[in-house]
């Protein structure tokens, strides 16, 4: 009976660790394109205050609550990396180093803050923060399916509007796509999925979730439909399987489970990748230098041919 | 010596190595690195306690450089691998923390040593283990570790400081002068790890990175020289500690985090005072002369 | 009998997976200014850089003096593309000059007053001594060359490389590169410079390299600078203005 349960709960969380996976290899795609990786890190870390006000005034853990003040928390983040580096000399990783730190670091003492007020469910909040899949509840997974949904339906919908926005923005603003609003649908589309992710893998982790599929898809296409296809493949096969994993013994985190399930499918997209992959370049460059030795050899003969 | 002047100092320690260290990470443009050092740092610490058995300092500290070194390697090999470099660095020191966080929830379980503690930092117990050195008499260990490890920042800056600028600024020029310019690399990413391991008792990981990278950030705003950028990220650091530490008390809250805070707000009054390079000075300065300047 | 200073042979690389650079063989003798031309694209900055070795190579050989680089490496200067690094590092032009001089300062050791008047110097011979303590981030384009090239100067070598030094910068400083050129060639030592300017090259080169991926031709500037050599190196990508022998060339890639 309660193996049962146990089971039953297991599935409903590798469900929706799973559509988190697919959502964030989407917009993982997204992000490495837009030369954004480490951004997503940033923003992670950046939602943490929202997160903890949001507790502070609900005095109750609603996953909805919470995601809406860490969304907002990250987005005040992103401003602010956009802010630094437009208006002085402060390049984009120090500006996200600062954010996510600092962010971070208010983030700390509100929760300190948070923690000493009477009542109150802390335990569900640290859950939150450092993520535990498996403490998640039906209403927490309901709610994360639902967002995830529709962060999926929006990268698919708009395709090749993403696709110009991304390649040749310029070209793009020719032919009428507002390149302020993609921005801000993009900027919208990836908090959303961060702050989802939250719940499952944890602040820190978070990155993984959108950093390893993308660049493992890389290795296997050059089509971007493709890679964003296999990206989500990558991303919820990785979900599932980490979530399995961790499901089988007492007390495992989750989010590290699914980081190095996805890190070992890198590690494989690395050697053996159809494109660029280690194992196919080396090959490539053996060839290359063979065929310049040839034409070294046939430059030679023709020059010998033509002296004499 | 009080207990608060002792905090104080302790984390005055962590603000002057790290806003030395700071200046060069960002000049390296390599801010982002250090955000991974310090986390994958956790996972030196897991393994060194795990040969170990026992959280001791030097051990700490092996396992600290061996994890950011081998999270600088693992990085240069993938980006020379054409893995863009901000994407190999969020792959590496994120599957290196997760291998840190599984190790911790299945063979070193609760001992001393949980994720939490790691990341956000406990100032607050510092005073209470204590060493005794001679003639100086009883101090706290972290604080004596931080002193050592400034002394050792101090003296690597000050030894190839020609080096560590010419490397910053033109790696190519340096390279085609015989100047190691990988060794310095590593050197360097060896001086990060030892930072960081160090500050990591008193103020945790992730707020390493915001004394690490925030007074060097504000200073680069106020000069442009080198020398006085050093002084200045140094001074910074050693004032967030010093403000931090006020505002904890004032609202009874994580040391830390307030500390973190405080190097943002020194950032953000630089960000828009600064006469050199700060908002107000741009918007003052007539557009044609900065059209000029960046032409 | 003027004696070789460097020997390419067979030198051939790859950018990406693209062969940049197949089959290059040239040799050039002491005490000569070579423009090493050619359209976008066609791998100068990658033979510069190959012969340096900062980029690595599939094949060949390249020696200076008979020895390889790293040997010869104290007797070559190298002044990168302008835009190769960051010009908002905090320091001044003086300082940037001195860098010139830091491999043979030696380890553990900093600057004397001596290496310092020599820092100078390059830059008076640069024009630039008014400058040499602004901040190198609110120098003009052209200032910067000069910058860059003066700290070459510094070096006091025999042998430069030169990646578009002309390149975006104005007249004035476009002369005062010219002189220094001049005066280098006239004290013996060898310079190749990638050049973008077919219209110049008469009057600033005496040696023409055209690179196209190989070496369409090489040699001094009277004899391969020819309407011929030109049209094939560039293919299809060249514009020609003008009547009779009095035409302006054009690339129309840029």
């Amino acid at each position: 009976m309660l193996s049962n349960l146990l089971h039953i709960n297991t599935l409903w969380v590798m469900a929706s660790t799973m559509i988190l996976g697919i959502a964030a290899g989407g917009i993982g795609c997204l992000a490495y394109w837009k030369r954004q990786n480490l951004m997503s890190d940033a923003l992670s870390h950046a939602a943490l205050p929202g997160v903890v006000v949001a507790f502070l005034i609900i005095q109750e853990k609603n996953l909805l609550l919470l995601v809406i003040g860490a969304a907002l928390s990250a987005l005040l983040g992103a401003f602010f990396i956009q802010w630094f580096t437009s208006a002085s000399r402060i390049t984009e990783d120090t500006a996200m180093g600062m954010t996510l730190s600092v962010f971070y670091g208010v983030g700390v003492m509100l929760l300190a803050i948070a923690n000493r007020s009477p009542g109150g469910n802390q335990s569900g909040l640290n859950n939150f923060i450092y993520g535990q899949a498996a403490a998640m509840v039906r209403s927490d997974v309901i709610t994360m399916v639902v967002l995830a949904a529709i962060v999926i339906f929006i990268i698919f919908i708009a395709f090749k509007e993403w696709k110009l926005f991304l390649f040749d923005p310029d070209f793009a603003k020719g032919i009428g796509l507002s390149i302020r609003g993609m921005n801000v649908l993009y900027t919208i589309v990836l908090v959303t999925t961060i702050v989802i992710g939250i719940q499952a893998v944890g602040v820190i982790l978070m990155a993984a979730m959108l950093i390893i599929p993308a660049v493992s898809a890389r290795y296997w296409t050059h089509s971007f439909k493709m890679m964003i296809l296999l990206s989500s493949v990558i991303g919820g096969a990785s979900g599932a399987f980490g979530t399995w994993v961790s499901s089988t013994g007492s007390g495992l985190p989750t989010g590290p489970f699914i980081v190095l399930t996805s890190a070992a499918v890198f590690t494989i997209s690395l050697f053996f990748g159809k494109e660029h992959g280690i194992v196919i370049r080396y090959i490539q460059f053996k060839m290359q230098q063979r065929s310049s030795r040839l034409d070294h050899q046939q430059v030679m003969t023709e020059k010998g041919g033509r002296s004499q | 010596m009080s207990y608060s002047m002792w905090i104080i100092l302790t984390a005055s320690l962590v603000g002057l190595s790290c806003g030395l260290i700071g200046v060069f990470l960002i000049l390296r443009k390599q801010a982002m690195m250090a955000d991974g050092i310090s986390h994958t740092v956790l996972l030196g610490i897991v393994l060194a306690y795990m040969v170990t058995q026992e959280v001791s300092g030097p051990a700490m500290l092996i396992g600290g450089i061996f994890a950011g070194i081998l999270t600088a390697f693992l990085v240069q090999t993938l980006s020379s691998l054409k893995v863009r470099h901000d994407a190999s660095l969020g792959i590496v020191f994120t599957s290196l923390f997760a291998i840190g966080v599984i190790l911790i929830s299945t063979s070193v379980g609760n001992v001393h040593l949980d994720v939490k503690h790691a990341l956000m930092g406990e100032i607050t117990f510092i005073p209470f283990t204590t060493m005794d050195i001679p003639l100086i008499g009883s101090i706290p260990k972290a604080t004596a570790l931080l002193l050592l490890v400034l002394l050792v920042v101090i003296f690597f800056i000050v030894a190839f400081y020609k080096e560590w600028k010419i490397t910053s600024f033109d790696a190519a020029l340096a390279a085609s002068l015989g100047i190691p310019v990988i060794f310095f690399h590593y050197l360097f990413m060896t001086l990060v790890s030892v930072t960081t391991v160090a500050s990591f008792d008193a103020v945790g990981a992730i707020l390493v990175v915001a004394m690490l990278i925030t007074p060097a950030a504000a200073a680069y705003l106020w000069t442009d020289k080198l020398i006085v950028m050093l002084f200045l990220s140094g001074g910074f650091g050693v004032l967030s500690a010093i403000i931090g530490y006020w505002i904890a008390t004032w609202l009874d809250t994580s040391i830390s985090g307030s500390m973190a805070l405080a190097t943002g707000c020194i950032f953000f009054v630089t960000f828009l005072l600064s006469p050199k390079h700060g908002l107000i000075s741009r918007l003052v300065r007539p557009a044609e002369l900065r059209e000029e300047q960046e032409a | 009998m003027v004696s070789s200073v460097i020997n390419v042979d067979d030198l051939s690389a790859s950018y990406q997976k693209n062969k940049v650079l197949n089959d290059v063989g040239f040799e050039v003798k002491e005490g000569t200014i070579t423009a090493i031309v050619g359209p976008n694209g066609a791998g100068k900055s990658t033979l510069i850089k190959t012969m340096l070795g900062l980029h690595p190579k599939l094949t060949g050989k390249v020696s200076f003096w008979g020895s390889s680089f790293k040997t010869a490496k104290k007797k070559i200067g190298y002044v990168p593309q302008r835009g190769s690094v960051d010009w908002d590092f905090p320091t001044d032009a003086l300082d940037v000059v001195t860098m010139g001089l830091y491999g043979k300062i030696g380890w553990f050791r900093i600057p004397s007053k001596k290496d310092k008047e020599k820092a100078m110097n390059a830059l008076k011979k640069m024009g630039m001594e008014a400058y040499a303590h602004r901040q190198i981030s609110q120098l003009s384009g052209g200032q910067q060359q000069r910058v860059f090239l003066a700290r070459a100067l510094a070096q006091d070598a025999e042998l430069y490389f030169m990646d578009e030094p002309l390149a975006g910068v104005d007249a004035s400083t476009e002369k005062a590169i010219m002189t220094i050129l001049k005066e280098l060639k006239s004290n013996g030592k060898t310079v190749l410079v990638v050049h973008h300017d077919l219209q110049t090259v008469p009057e600033y080169f005496d040696h023409v390299l055209f690179l196209n991926k190989t070496v369409y031709a090489y040699g001094e500037t009277e004899e391969v600078f020819t309407k011929d050599n030109i049209a094939t190196t560039y293919g299809g990508d060249m514009q020609w203005v003008g009547k009779g022998d009095q035409y302006v060339i054009q690339s129309t890639s840029h």
